[in-house]
């Protein structure tokens, strides 16, 4: 056992989910932009792909359900942080019902599973942003304060630092982990405000890459073993100036992934998959 | 005059009682009635010989040498005067003329002591303790106490005695002595009470020892550190319960009786700061003692963790405590069901604890602590000291305090982080904890964040704590002097221990071989898993001794040069005594902050120093013991003790007795002589005052419902100004007398505010009358040294504070001069502090003064202020503390204003307006005119406003300790 806190990035397994055609009209958003089903598809396919062959991650691949047009969105059902899992309690009632085939999943896995019972407790696995150290919350339209509460008393070892996130749909719509103790974080005024939130907050030192755009900022970053630091990131296509920030990152293993479509329901690189790491715990 | 004379009464008193005392205590008890004639005089000498010291102290400060000496010297005349002078000093109840005797005899005692001297000893030793208890047993304790702290350097030197008087105390060993010695005092006219403390060590067990009821909590908890064989302790602490069932931290400065619920003797050892990197430790034994409370901690819950953590930390707790897991080991789980991991332990979780086991084969419990300790550190909550309490809004929360600064939770959530450097002042007010906040980039002003506590007593404990963290983990020992003068104004409590960079640098110096010890499985020994085969040893004793005696012997000599040296500090003038006593006794509240800076500082200059100050000795004296034998264990024993000294102002007392242990210290050490000086300062004041006094200064220091703590404030200016500067002028303003009329005047302490108004005055009086007495005392000085015994009666007059003026005497008289005290008809609290002015320029006047003597002490009021910052903050918001600074650097002077507005238990606002003029200059600066155009322009500035105090302290050498 490598011991509490160890090999942040490291990931073993990685579980997704189909996306169903409900998705185009069904699907939460912000904007009221059309939503191509069978490119969202694609994108989905090529993203799970990348987990798959590029990086080796054993893939749970969940079917999709037409009663949920967001389920592809994964990480909003479910928060895994070593081998706990907590079944979150999505603060938009049509995804309730996303969690119950995630649980499965992660039992599956044989995680500890922790339930969110409360009912007055909402959280979304976008407004959770794990650092290796230690867990930021952000406190938005999605999550409470309840629901926070609750995620700090499943990961007892961390500090769980709550973060008011006043614009964006979560925490991680603007901001993500780029390498340990590197947050990546968009340039908006919001966004930056957040990022100063958090660290006076932490114990812990962090960098920060500002990139231009702050649906850029969220990435998946992995620690591989035989691949070291590994960024999956937006497009040139989608934010060419962010992506030339990316490019600055000499040590890691740049993999551009579209996401265009799913972007217009809201939907990041982050949202698509629940990333866990089994060895590591057993 | 009067408190003199008080004392003197007193002391014929105490000494008949001391007499009888010894006469019961003693084992020689059939001394005759001569001999108890002797007794009392000595312990009248004594007696008068720590006023004088303390009073002389002040001082004698400024030379290491005159300290040395004059400990030395006091040594030996302590021990030689009861044998030579019981005649005299029958007739003669005043100590002077036996400490001269005293000094002429000691030099030859000293070589050979016989038998009689020896009994001599113990009676003096007795007398000592029969002093202090005297003054408990007359009511006029407090004052005694002092004495009797003043007498305990002269119990150091007793602590030979005490040895023999008492065995039980002489478990501790040198390290010990400082505890001994108070315990030595501690004996009273009863025959020395004895309590029997019980302390619930960390492995569960109970430890039981004997101490003195006045015994302060340094050494109950150096008796339980010397128990545990533990030297990294500044990590620990001891609690108690108080009242109300909280836990409270002992403090190590003050007596335990005051402290403790009624008779409840029941304490406990902690950690006290947890080393936020354990792998940084010295000793595995420290680990050890880490991980038995983190242990506690995470089965207790207080420490929160996962089941996955539990799991691994159990797992190598288990590692540490039975070995390699062993698969022939019948039902393993039954064993182990037994044992406490986790709050909600499971089955589940014991099977996960016994498969993580298995997979540390081969770990020694020392690799098992370290990876225990590795896993705990990283948990949120490690080292989070967790307090209740209510946001502005009247919402539950839990305010954290830790290494980092402070920590608000909300539930489980952590809600706001202040770290330390953000944090500019601590302060409470009754039940209102507030923080000010260090203005964010883009933010002008700082804010203030208040938070409400339960009552007044968590406010205070709260209070404390963060006083006490940020102290250990922030503070860097070189950053200690700049910052700690800063840190003295306004508030009262302060950290006394070493700060983490401090216990760490002593850390290295342990040479000790890895002291083995017992975990609390004894299935361990028999594994051996350590490769070498374990030994256990319980018996502190013998541990003890391989540091220890040593540090006996040194203890010894040393003691033998503070009784040479004391006689001269001894000497105090009487008629000045008096006086200064109630002005001192204001003093030393405000001033005790400084004395840590100035301590801070001092050792640094010490050490380096060292090397002069030797020369100076054997310039001096001819048989200067010096101490330089000292292990470095001892070294660190003996430092830690000093540290907590001078920090502690709050009772009086305590302080006092404390800094008789550092004049120990300062034995074996010749750089820490400039501590000394300013601890001696505090006994002089204390010792003369103490008497009216005493009870009244720690009433408010402990009584008071507001306190203040500026972590960060003028960090800057003393980093600039440190390395450059060699002479500091600092002048510090002290608000009216009138503010202490109302302090007098409010409920709580009425007899401390007459006091402090009549210091006041008479300081200013005394003040003047000091300088001219310290002109010629420079000469006196080297006299001393040599001789100490002739001309002593008369010089005894002289005060001992003359004697450390001398060297800055040109100097100071200068500045002093100047400077009167003024009434302001405005509310403001005067305060009193230090200005030192070390000059090794300076010193030309005098060659020993140069070199020996950097700093000197002068009590003037100086002060200044600037309006516009008083009515802009400081009246604000009658419950908030507010607090501006503003520091201008020019060429040659910095200031620093200060305002407090305070409110007082009586619902009195108390408003403090304090500047503080730092000149720094080469020597070639003509400091004397810089100050009197600094002090001038301030009272233009300011012309209702009085100059309390100018403090000139010279540093020679602190650039080249910085390097």
């Amino acid at each position: 056992m490598a011991g509490l806190m160890a090999g942040f990035g490291r990931y073993t397994h990685a579980i997704v989910r189909g996306t169903p055609e409900s998705l185009a009209k069904g699907a939460l958003r912000s904007s009221q932009a059309e939503v191509d089903v069978t490119i969202a598809q694609r994108e989905h396919d090529a993203y799970v792909h990348v987990l798959r062959t590029t990086l080796g991650l054993e893939i749970l691949e969940l079917p999709a359900d037409e009663t949920l047009p967001d389920c592809v969105f994964v990480e909003d059902a479910a928060v895994v942080c070593g081998d706990t899992a907590l079944i979150t309690r999505p603060g938009a009632e049509s995804r309730r019902g996303e969690t119950e085939a995630m649980k499965g999943a992660l039992k599956e896995l044989n995680l500890n599973v922790v339930e969110m019972t409360d009912e007055s407790a909402t959280l979304e696995g976008g407004d959770v942003l794990f650092t290796g150290r230690e867990f930021f919350v952000g406190l938005s339209k999605r999550t409470n304060q309840r629901g926070a509460e609750i995620l700090a008393d499943a990961f007892k070892d961390y500090a769980v630092s709550t973060v008011p996130v006043s614009e964006g749909l979560h925490l991680k719509s603007f901001c993500s982990m780029g390498g340990p103790g590197l947050i990546i974080i968009g340039s908006s005024e919001p966004a930056q405000k957040a990022l100063k939130i958090m660290q006076q907050m932490s114990d812990h030192r962090y960098d920060k890459l500002t990139v231009p755009d702050d649906l850029a900022a969220n990435c998946i970053y992995m620690n591989l073993p035989n691949k070291g630091h590994v960024l999956l990131h937006c497009t040139s296509e989608e934010f060419p100036e962010s992506v030339k920030v990316f490019e600055k990152l000499k040590d890691h293993m740049l993999i551009p992934v579209s996401n265009m479509e799913k972007r217009k329901v809201d939907g990041a690189l982050t949202c698509c998959s629940v990333l866990i790491n089994k060895k590591a715990n057993n | 005059m009067t408190t003199e004379a008080g004392s003197e009464t007193e002391v014929k008193e105490n000494a008949e009682e001391k007499s009888a005392v010894q006469l019961d205590q003693s084992e020689k008890t059939t001394e005759g009635t001569q001999e108890v004639a002797a007794t009392e005089g000595e312990e009248r000498q004594t007696e008068k010989e720590k006023e004088k010291e303390g009073k002389g102290i002040t001082r004698y400060l400024p030379t290491w040498f005159k300290k040395q000496k004059s400990q030395s010297q006091t040594s030996p005349t302590k021990e030689v005067p009861p044998t030579e002078e019981p005649t005299i000093k029958v007739s003669q109840e005043e100590a002077h003329i036996p400490e001269v005797n005293g000094h002429a005899e000691e030099v030859e005692e000293k070589e050979a002591v016989g038998p009689q001297q020896q009994q001599v000893k113990e009676k003096e030793s007795h007398s000592n303790a029969s002093a202090d208890t005297e003054p408990a047993g007359e009511g006029k304790v407090e004052s005694a106490q002092k004495s009797l702290e003043g007498t305990e350097e002269t119990t150091k030197e007793g602590a030979k005695e005490e040895k023999k008087k008492e065995e039980v105390e002489k478990e501790g060993g040198q390290g010990q002595t400082f505890i001994f010695q108070s315990p030595l005092r501690l004996v009273r006219k009863n025959k020395m009470k004895l309590v029997v403390c019980h302390v619930t060590l960390l492995d569960g067990s109970d430890f039981t020892c004997e101490v003195e009821k006045r015994a302060k909590g340094l050494f109950l908890f150096f008796k339980v550190c010397e128990h545990l064989n533990l030297l990294e302790k500044d990590y620990f602490g001891l609690t108690y319960k108080d009242h109300h069932e909280q836990k409270c931290w002992l403090d190590s400065t003050k007596e335990i009786k005051r402290q403790i619920r009624s008779n409840n003797w029941q304490f406990a050892f902690n950690v006290k700061f947890y080393p936020p990197d354990p792998s940084l430790l010295s000793e595995d034994i420290t680990r050890y003692l880490l991980c038995l409370q983190l242990r506690e901690d995470v089965a207790s819950g207080r420490l929160p963790c996962s089941f996955v953590t539990h799991a691994l930390l159990g797992s190598y707790t288990l590692q540490a405590e039975l070995g390699d897991y062993e698969p022939d080991q019948p039902r393993p789980l039954d064993y182990i069901s037994q044992l406490t991991f986790a709050p909600n332990q499971s089955k589940e979780m014991e099977e996960k604890i016994l498969e993580l086991h298995k997979s540390h084969k081969g770990m020694t419990p020392a690799q098992a602590d370290c990876q225990f300790l590795e896993n705990a550190k990283k948990l949120s909550m490690y080292g989070v000291d967790l307090h209740h309490a209510k946001d502005c809004e009247g919402v539950d929360i839990m305010l954290g305090v830790c290494a980092n600064g402070l920590l608000v939770y909300k539930d489980r959530l952590r809600i706001n982080r202040f770290a330390w450097p953000k944090i500019l002042k601590i302060s409470y007010k009754r039940n209102n904890f507030y923080i000010k906040i260090r203005p964010g980039e883009t933010e002008q002003f700082e804010s203030t964040v208040g938070f409400k506590l339960q009552n007044h007593r968590s406010a205070k404990r709260l209070w404390k704590v963060c006083v006490e963290n940020h102290s250990f983990f922030r503070l860097n020992a070189a950053e200690q002097p700049t910052k700690a003068r800063f840190l003295t104004l306004g508030s009262k409590f302060r950290y006394s221990g070493r700060t983490q960079n401090q216990t760490r640098l002593a850390s290295t110096l342990i040479d000790r071989p890895a002291p083995a010890f017992e975990r609390t499985s004894s299935k361990r020994i028999s594994r051996s898993l350590d490769g070498a085969p374990m030994i256990s040893i319980t018996d502190t004793s013998r541990e003890a001794e391989n540091g220890r005696e040593p540090h006996l012997e040194l203890h010894s000599d040393s003691k033998v040069k503070e009784a040479d040296l004391s006689p001269g500090s001894v000497e105090a003038t009487p008629a000045q005594s008096p006086v200064r006593v109630r002005g001192d006794n204001i003093y030393v509240r405000h001033s005790k902050l400084m004395l840590e800076d100035h301590d801070k500082t001092q050792e640094e200059v010490l050490k380096h120093q060292a090397s002069v100050s030797e020369l100076k000795r054997s310039f001096m004296e001819a048989p200067p013991p010096s101490p330089p034998q000292l292990n470095l264990w001892e070294k660190r024993l003996t430092s830690s003790p000093a540290m907590a000294t001078r920090v502690q102002q709050q009772t009086v007392t305590t302080e006092v007795e404390i800094e008789e242990t550092v004049v120990v210290q300062e034995i074996s050490k010749a750089p820490k002589a400039a501590e000394e000086l300013q601890t001696q300062e505090v006994k002089d004041r204390d010792g003369a005052g103490l008497q009216k006094k005493h009870e009244s200064v720690s009433s408010e220091s402990e009584s008071d419902e507001e306190a203040e703590y500026h972590p960060n404030v003028s960090v800057s200016i003393s980093h600039t100004q440190i390395p450059e500067e060699k002479e500091e002028e600092e002048a510090e303003e002290e608000q009216g007398k009138k503010e202490k009329l109302t302090a007098a005047s409010s409920p709580v302490e009425p007899e401390q505010a007459a006091a402090a108004v009549e210091e006041e005055e008479k300081q200013s009086s005394k003040e003047e009358e000091k300088k001219e007495v310290s002109t010629e005392e420079p000469m006196m000085t080297p006299d001393e040294a040599s001789n100490g015994i002739t001309s002593r009666e008369e010089a005894a007059s002289v005060a001992a504070e003359e004697e450390e003026l001398p060297k800055v005497n040109g100097e100071t008289s200068v500045v002093e001069a100047r400077p009167q005290v003024i009434c302001c008809s405005e509310p403001p609290v005067v305060k009193t502090e230090m200005v030192t002015i070390s000059d090794t320029f300076a010193a030309q006047k005098t060659e020993i003064a140069t070199k020996e003597v950097p700093i000197v002490h002068t009590e003037t009021k100086t002060i200044t202020y600037e309006a516009a910052q008083l009515d802009g903050s400081g009246d604000g918001e009658p419950g908030v503390l507010m607090t501006a600074q503003t520091i201008t650097s020019e060429s040659l002077c910095t200031t620093t204003t200060t305002h407090i507005t305070k409110t007082l238990k009586g619902g009195l606002s108390e408003t403090r307006i304090e500047k503080r003029i730092v000149i720094t200059g080469d020597c070639d600066i003509d400091h004397d005119q810089a100050l009197a155009q600094a002090i001038k322009e301030a009272k233009e500035q300011h012309p209702d406003m009085s100059v309390t105090r100018v403090v000139v302290h010279k540093e020679t050498e602190l650039a080249e300790e910085d390097d």
